[in-house]
């Protein structure tokens, strides 16, 4: 379970974006989080990717208590979770090729040895030809680099994604194939999926349930709205 | 980018400065490692016969009142001015670095201790703090450049602590913490090859500025030893002879001091233009 009870976050603790926002994912369930541009849903998914610490409320991972967030929090529960940002530009390193790109994770833990398998498997199933993958970022269009990103949150196998208005800035072709991708792997895995956006149609048909975010009261209603799997 | 918002005009300074500036350092560079080994002659040979005669064919820049040689006091010196420029510019880029980088990447109390002793030491002049380390040791190359080293970090510190501060909130480094990589990976691997081209900037700039450091420090009599020719020894000595009319002494090694400087800061100019075409203002000598 995934599970976040009333989390207050946000950058002023004084003012923060998100109030008591309560959402718990089972596993192998995919949630899709629908709100407006600013409403705080991407703040709540660096909260559940223990990438933002919360000022009140608690995260559940796994059933273990998180007590530590960023590099707070101990290797193994940082990386069951998986991340794709919305802006690939930005959540790529510029320096790095997209092959490096998607090998970092494995580098970062002391996986060096898998890097060459990881890689040669990840790019076919998310539609890297071996010429892109010798590429750096600011030679590929914004799909090609969301791609490499969406390889990367997968390579160390994480039991939770989290998908950040991942498909925002794409056109519909690459969406369909990135969130084929995603459905595959949590297919294969049964990984849970948190993806966040403020596509409803495309939420309601990627996603087993929405939620909506009740703007004013800033609170994550469980269960607004049920919508058969797409 | 930069090229296609410049008029032909600027284009063309800009070339002249460039090309210009860069065949000064491979000018000053040749000079400096050649003549020495090259050219057989004491720089100490005193001749006091042949003292503070004007520039001739056989004394191109002069004697001083030893009667040596000018033009190979002034290589010399610059030889030696240029190694302690060098080698107090990289440390003073490395440590800069090393603690910019950490403060940022650490942030919190980490960065607010750090930067607050970085504060401190900017309040004292430079000068004074490098006179008193300086004061500490024997005369010699070591103490000149460990104090123009202690006292040059800081504004490297600075610049390369907002680089870091911008960088450490950016989605990629998210993505590497996700990814599992550790504080010091993230430094290593992330933040700091985004910072290089800054640092490396400081560091060519800072080249020329502990250049003129040794040549302060040697000038009040508290850097190299005065018979070891420094810009800034050679310049003391001559002081006296200013007054008596004899303008050689002091202006060969003044122009030896004023147009390296300027053709490295040159460089440094076009570097930064090339890296930052928008930020032009900072990274002033």
């Amino acid at each position: 379970m995934l599970e976040l009870t009333r989390i207050t976050a946000g950058y002023d603790p004084r003012d923060p974006v998100v109030r008591d926002a309560s959402l718990t994912i089972a596993p192998g369930e995919s949630v899709g989080l629908l709100g407006p541009s600013g409403c705080g849903k991407s703040t709540l998914a660096k909260v559940a990717a223990l990438l933002h610490r919360p000022d009140a409320g608690t995260v559940v991972l796994d059933g273990r208590p998180v007590r530590g967030w960023r590099h707070g929090a101990p290797r193994a529960q940082r990386t069951a979770v998986g991340v794709v940002f919305q802006q690939p530009r930005l959540s790529a390193d510029p320096r790095l090729s997209l092959r490096e790109l998607i090998a970092q994770p494995l580098r970062a833990t002391g996986r060096r040895a898998e890097v060459t398998d990881r890689v040669a498997e990840l790019a076919p199933a998310v539609g890297l030809t071996a010429e892109l993958l010798n590429r750096r970022p600011h030679e590929v269009s914004d799909g090609q680099l969301q791609r490499a990103c969406l390889a990367r949150a997968l390579v160390l196998r994480p039991r939770w994604l989290i998908c950040d208005e991942m498909t925002a800035m794409l056109d519909a072709s690459t969406t369909a194939a990135l969130v084929a991708v995603v459905e595959a792997y949590r297919r294969e895995s049964g990984a849970g999926l948190l993806a966040v956006g403020h596509d409803r149609v495309l939420l309601e048909r990627w996603c087993d349930r929405t939620v909506g975010w009740q703007g004013i009261s800033g609170r994550v209603a469980t269960q607004e709205s049920m919508s058969p799997t797409g | 980018m930069a090229e296609s918002v410049l008029g032909p005009a600027r284009r063309t300074t800009r070339r002249i400065r460039v090309v210009s500036s860069a065949g000064i350092v491979a000018a000053v560079l040749l000079a400096v490692l050649l003549v020495p080994p090259l050219v057989q002659l004491d720089q100490q040979a005193v001749d006091l016969a042949a003292k503070l005669q004007p520039p001739s064919w056989q004394h191109p820049f002069g004697t001083d009142d030893v009667g040596r040689d000018l033009l190979l006091r002034c290589v010399y010196g610059l030889r030696v001015s240029l190694l302690v420029g060098v080698v107090a510019g990289l440390t003073a880029t490395v440590i800069g670095t090393a603690v910019g980088a950490l403060a940022a990447a650490f942030g919190g109390w980490t960065d607010r201790i750090v930067m607050r002793l970085v504060d401190t030491f900017s309040s004292v002049p430079h000068l004074l703090l490098g006179i008193f380390i300086v004061a500490m040791f024997r005369p010699g190359v070591g103490p000149v450049i460990v104090s123009v080293a202690l006292t040059h970090w800081l504004s490297t510190a600075r610049i390369v602590r907002s680089e870091v501060l911008s960088l450490r909130s950016r989605p990629f480094i998210d993505a590497a913490i996700s990814g599992g990589a550790s504080r010091g990976r993230v430094i290593v691997r992330h933040l700091l090859p985004a910072v290089l081209p800054q640092a490396g900037l400081a560091a060519v700039l800072m080249v020329p500025h502990a250049m003129w450091h040794e040549s302060a420090l040697s000038f009040l009599g508290l850097g190299l030893p005065t018979h070891q020719a420094s810009l800034g020894n050679l310049v003391q000595t001559a002081r006296g002879s200013l007054l008596a009319g004899d303008w050689w002494p002091t202006l060969f090694p003044g122009l030896f001091l004023i147009i390296p400087t300027l053709a490295l800061a040159g460089l440094a100019g076009a570097w930064r233009e090339r890296i930052n075409p928008r930020r032009r203002s900072e990274l002033m000598l």
